[in-house]
């Protein structure tokens, strides 16, 4: 069952055309690996469907329902979380509380679902050792390393418990180790059952991560299929290398 | 809460046993600022979205009373809650216009509020106009004797509002959501937080408790006219206050409004009246070199210097 189906979704911004009819299925549990040059689209992309952006054409459905017109706290709440290209943590909030705030206003937000005090500190303390941050949780952001940074960033989309997370270059300028770090995570959150699209320059994290790769080239998809394919089909070398 | 009447009731108590109506006076003032301060703090400090306005909130509360007090005398306590009903709603348009303004643009679409309030209050002739409206005081009152012990008295109560209410969001969702806006208005989106909903609830709640501050006063101040209730000192202590005391808590604007307050009502008997706003300025000129998260700020880094 389709858990996020993106049919003929456009942007442009004045007279550029950043997205040009985009359709992309997402099943419900699937790894998929988002990959194009600089300028591809690839954000837009993210922006359009977590709400952000407002596409000029063209539809998202998340979960069987539409979400055209849902502001991105809406959607946040249906199950869609992200996390950002540049981590934006809340700075003057302590590490816990950055996981607290997503708590409060998704978990807490729905219906019937409100936890007490003590099963929110529980509940943070939780995300933060799945990320390993626990020993830092009352420290604040700026004193986290980068992949510290990234893990935050991934564990405060965690706590909003999305059906898809959608991971914006979450290991951008990271060492080998710590991109292998950040990959193991994925893959345990995915086996937890969450469905996620990994944005990705790092082509070693895409492909050990990826059970499908789909690659946007100027606002266009031009490939979509198992990765081992898609790497060897020629308009995508010549996206990337040239003729 | 306990803790916040009991402190004004020795505060109160502790006025009375000095028995000179100039305390009075001069601690009206005081915490005046008290709930200016604490009322800007819930927008400026808690969801960082600064207001260069707050004289207008004030001066609505104020001229609701004059306009009440022509067509239909009220008991000022019921005043007070239309006053904070009026700028509450004044806050909520402000807000909903703003809405997608941040940073200097915001604080500057405040200051233009501020103009428009007053040419429109300039203009109405009904309160007086630009000639201003008389107001006049009782002398005694049922509860406390003298008047301006029962206009003391009111405004502690405020206070206490005012105090109970910020804290009270610090603590909850709300706050979180507000700190949240402050920080990063993308990713709280993100986070679940409905940013534009919690920004004008932001922005009526700041803006109904200046209103509750400012019904009070043409009684205090007996003669009312434009340019002393959208007087520059309002909307520059309601800043420079939290900004000295702390904004990030509600014990800061306490701290700075009674601090600076009281200079300022110390500066107005010993040198001069004039020397007020010259107070701020350097005060706040020290702050930010030396204090840049003010007084609370400070005695944080220090503690948290401490237990390292």
């Amino acid at each position: 069952m389709p858990l996020l189906e993106v049919a003929g979704l456009s942007k442009r911004f004045g007279g550029f055309v950043a997205l040009d009819g985009i359709d992309l299925t997402v099943t419900e549990g699937e790894r998929v690996g988002l990959i194009g040059p600089n300028g591809s689209g690839k954000s837009t992309l993210v922006n359009c469907i977590c709400g952000t952006l407002a596409n000029e054409t063209g539809t998202v459905h998340f979960d069987g329902r539409p979400v055209d017109g849902l502001l991105t706290h809406e959607r946040t709440r249906r199950g869609m979380a992200r996390s950002f290209q540049l981590p934006r943590p809340f700075v003057t909030l302590t590490v816990a509380d950055n996981v607290r705030v997503p708590l409060l206003y998704t978990v807490n937000a729905r219906r019937g679902h409100a936890l007490k005090p003590d099963e929110l500190d529980s509940r943070c303390a939780e995300l933060l050792q799945l990320v390993s941050l626990f020993d830092k949780a009352a420290i604040l952001p700026r004193d986290l390393t980068q992949v510290e940074m990234r893990k935050l960033e991934l564990a405060r989309a965690m706590a909003a418990e999305p059906k898809l997370l959608i991971a914006d270059e979450a290991m951008a300028g990271l060492s080998q180790s710590e991109v292998d770090d950040i990959v193991g995570l994925l893959i345990r959150l995915n086996e937890r059952g969450i469905t996620i699209i990994l944005i990705e320059h790092i082509m070693r994290a895409v492909m050990r991560f990826s059970q499908r790769l789909v690659v946007l080239v100027s606002g266009k998809k031009i490939a979509d299929g198992p990765p081992e394919t898609v790497i060897r089909d020629s308009e995508v070398e010549k996206a990337y290398i040239g003729e | 809460m306990v803790i916040a009447i009991a402190s004004a009731a020795v505060v109160f108590f502790g006025a009375r046993a000095v028995s000179n109506d100039y305390v009075f006076f001069a601690g009206y003032t005081v915490l005046q600022y008290i709930v200016l301060a604490t009322a800007w703090n819930i927008l400026g400090g808690y969801t960082g979205y600064v207001n260069f306005g707050s004289a207008a909130f004030f001066a609505m509360g104020a001229y609701t009373t004059v306009f009440f007090h022509k067509s239909l005398p009220l008991p000022i306590p019921a005043l007070i809650v239309i006053g904070g009903i009026v700028s509450g709603l004044v806050g909520f348009g402000m807000g909903y216009l703003t809405l997608r303004l941040r940073g200097a643009f915001f604080a500057i679409a405040t200051l233009a509020l501020a103009v428009v309030l007053q040419t429109f209050v300039v203009n109405w002739d009904y309160v007086g106009g630009s000639r201003g409206a008389y107001i006049i005081r009782p002398s005694e009152n049922v509860l406390t004797g003298p008047y301006i012990q029962y206009l003391f008295l009111l405004m502690l109560s405020l206070v206490v509002v005012g105090l109970v209410c910020a804290r009270g969001i610090e603590r909850s969702r709300l706050g979180y959501g507000f700190a949240a806006i402050r920080d990063d208005e993308l990713a709280a989106e993100a986070c679940g937080v409905p940013t534009l909903r919690l920004k004008l609830i932001a922005t009526t709640l700041s803006g109904a408790l200046m209103g509750m501050a400012g019904a009070p006063f043409p009684y205090y101040i007996g003669y009312l006219q434009p340019s002393s209730a959208f007087g520059l000192e309002y909307a520059v202590n309601s800043i420079a206050m939290p900004m000295i005391g702390g904004t990030t808590s509600w014990v800061g604007p306490l701290i700075g409004a009674i601090l600076l307050g009281s200079l300022q009502q110390i500066a107005t008997v010993t040198i001069s009246s004039a020397v007020n706003l010259l107070i701020v300025g350097l005060l706040l000129v020290g702050f930010v070199i030396i204090a840049p998260n003010g007084i609370v700020g400070l005695v944080q880094d220090r503690l948290r210097a401490g237990a390292k």
